[in-house]
């Protein structure tokens, strides 16, 4: 999967011969506008014009959000196995090293403890880049040994989603870490913890059908894709065009399943006073 | 008599029904004592089933947990249960057909019994969705183990859904929501919760009811995280009999690598050739393992059943985990 905003112009305008140095400007997807590429980067990978919110992978979202230095990594020394000896077109091993390759990261999550605007807390982070942010044992496992940390150390734990849903080379495995994550969460709130979901464009399938939905507090990203079924699987199933804006962060604020939708600028601010206002 | 519906590797089996079929039809008419040569075809009918649903691969598996006339969770309900109350609805929506909620006596015990219900006729399986539940199915479901855990009543759950439906009134209804809550709050209920598998186990729409103490597994039917079509038209870019196939056998669906994965803890057997040829068996060994497990999990403190189910949930996975540990935990 290519990122929304790596489509360069001289991709776009494919045979011809274009003078502009790759990568440099883009086409907004959203506003179709030319923007310049560092302007939309230093502006929190949004569309200076529009507004639309860039893909960003975990590394980026990390920096945005905690506090210049302060993220410690952790849970660094899990890596992803092949329980199923998985094949399809290609096998799973392949599959994975591609992505490693691609990325530079080891799996689609970075989890570790923050300071968001000075107040300690439990960061993770999926990684669209990599496997679509797809669920895997150790992704699974990396975010409920960081609900568990959360829980023993009394932090606010933040969760930003970005996924396609289950790893289905690991199948049964894969939606077995939906109860391990929701059930890890159970504990956090029992123990009084404070859990801020955030959600970003696309959520879906397994990961929003657990640990994503479990927030007492759930934002997300304006005009992010997030919902249970696919778009398609829907349109197959019942036979009908699908009404403009269904399964955005706005169509999910109307039907009263997330709290609010939040311009990425002010995603710390609001992390942080949800943070004051749990008492945490 | 009724047209048999025969699976694709049923059909050596065809030949030899229709052969004892003519030859009952003329032992009744009176006109010699065929016995002997009744008993001996059904004898090598019983064999050839033997064999053929010994050697069911993944893909047949799940046509077995789909046949038309596989026991569903209202058929059990009356083969199982000494006396059903049904109750309905979510008290916010509607009720959803697609589960099945009620009070229920299985030998000495008394539950809860919840379950998937796909429809038997064409108006009850476009009612129940064929078993894809939505939103407000899943909150009656949790909403009955809740009462039941203020009584202190086990829950007993019977999955059989392709998935959770996929729709619009159960996007905006918060489908996901409603799975993922029920994750939570099925973890930390403090009544024991078996759950068994009966037919088809899809994904988050059957997890949504599964998070339970013991989790088994009839025999033919399956369990994974996605449907082998939905997996072959995703990684295989098309789905065909041959995709299927790769796929089903690559998702590990089946009730025995599931047990062999410890996503599962145990197989019920069915009978030779499958839960249809004979219900009335099927259930008394779903009872069996019902009243026994109960039996063992009565046993226990009901508020230490959280942390137990935890521990089952928390191992599951597969991942190598290289040394130095972090320093993160102080423990």
């Amino acid at each position: 999967m290519t990122q929304a905003g790596a489509r360069s112009w001289t991709e776009s305008r494919e045979g011809r011969e274009v003078k502009i140095p790759e990568g440099l400007w883009l086409s907004c997807p959203a506003c179709e506008e030319m923007i310049y590429r560092k302007q939309m980067e230093a502006n929190a990978h949004v569309c200076p014009l529009c507004d639309h919110h860039f893909r960003i992978g975990a590394q980026e979202r990390v920096r945005q959000l905690s506090d210049a230095n302060t993220f410690e990594p952790m849970f660094e020394n899990l890596s992803t196995v092949d329980p199923l000896k998985f094949v399809d077109l290609k096998s799973y091993k392949q599959r994975l090293k591609a992505e490693q390759q691609k990325t530079g990261q080891k799996e689609g999550v970075q989890c570790g403890r923050a300071f968001v605007k000075g107040r300690a807390v439990m960061l993770c982070c999926l990684d669209l880049t990599f496997f679509m942010g797809t669920l895997s044992s150790v992704v699974g496992e990396k975010i409920t040994r960081s609900i568990e940390h959360a829980t023993e150390h009394d932090l606010p734990l933040i969760i930003v989603s970005c996924s396609g849903g289950a790893r289905m080379q690991e199948s049964g495995f894969s939606l077995m870490q939906m109860a391990k994550t929701s059930a890890a969460l159970a504990r956090h709130d029992d123990a009084g913890g404070l859990f801020i979901s955030v959600l970003t464009d696309p959520t879906t399938g397994g990961v929003t059908a657990s640990f994503a939905m479990l927030g007492d507090v759930i934002l997300a990203e304006p005009k992010a894709l997030i919902g249970f079924a696919g778009p398609r699987v829907i349109k197959q199933t019942i036979r009908q065009e699908l009404p403009a804006g269904f399964q955005t962060s706005e169509f999910l604020l109307d039907a009263g399943i997330i709290d609010r939708v939040v311009h990425r600028q002010e995603l710390r601010n609001e992390i942080a006073r949800i943070v004051d206002f749990a008492n945490k | 008599m009724a047209i048999k519906y025969h699976l694709e590797f049923e059909k050596p089996l065809v030949d030899l029904e229709q052969q004892i079929e003519v030859l009952e039809g003329s032992a009744e008419a009176g006109q010699s004592d065929l016995t002997k040569e009744i008993a001996a075809l059904r004898k090598s009918h019983h064999q050839m089933l033997r064999k053929i649903y010994n050697s069911l691969t993944p893909w047949d598996t799940v046509r077995v947990a789909r046949h038309p006339a596989r026991p569903q969770c209202r058929d059990y309900i009356g083969l199982i249960c000494k006396d059903f109350c049904e109750l309905k609805g979510d008290r916010r929506y509607g009720d959803d057909p697609a589960i099945v909620t009620g009070f229920a006596r299985i030998g000495s015990h008394k539950v809860m019994l919840i379950g998937h219900h796909k429809g038997r006729d064409t108006n009850e399986k476009l009612a129940c969705h064929f078993g894809c539940a939505h939103p407000e199915g899943y909150r009656k479901a949790l909403l009955k183990m809740k009462l039941a855990e203020k009584f202190g009543l086990p829950v007993v759950t019977l999955v059989d859904t392709p998935g959770a439906y996929p729709g619009l009134g159960a996007e905006q209804r918060g489908q996901a929501e409603a799975i993922a809550v029920n994750l939570r709050e099925m973890s930390r209920l403090k009544v024991p919760i078996l759950s068994l598998v009966i037919g088809e186990g899809g994904s988050g729409g059957a997890l949504g009811i599964a998070v339970a103490d013991r989790v088994a597994m009839l025999e033919h039917a399956w369990y994974s995280v996605i449907s082998p079509e939905g997996c072959a038209a995703i990684l295989w870019k098309v789905a065909n009999e041959q995709t299927n196939l790769a796929a089903a056998e690559a998702l590990a669906l089946t009730a025995r690598r599931n047990k062999r994965l410890g996503i599962i803890d145990q197989v019920i057997k069915e009978p030779v050739g499958g839960a249809h040829r004979d219900a009335k068996a099927t259930a008394g060994s779903i009872e069996k393992w019902i009243t026994a497990n109960l039996a063992e999990l009565k046993r226990l403190k009901p508020a230490g059943l959280p942390a137990r189910r935890y521990e089952r949930f928390r191992h599951i996975g597969q991942f190598r985990e290289s040394r130095p540990a972090p320093v993160t935990t102080d423990d």
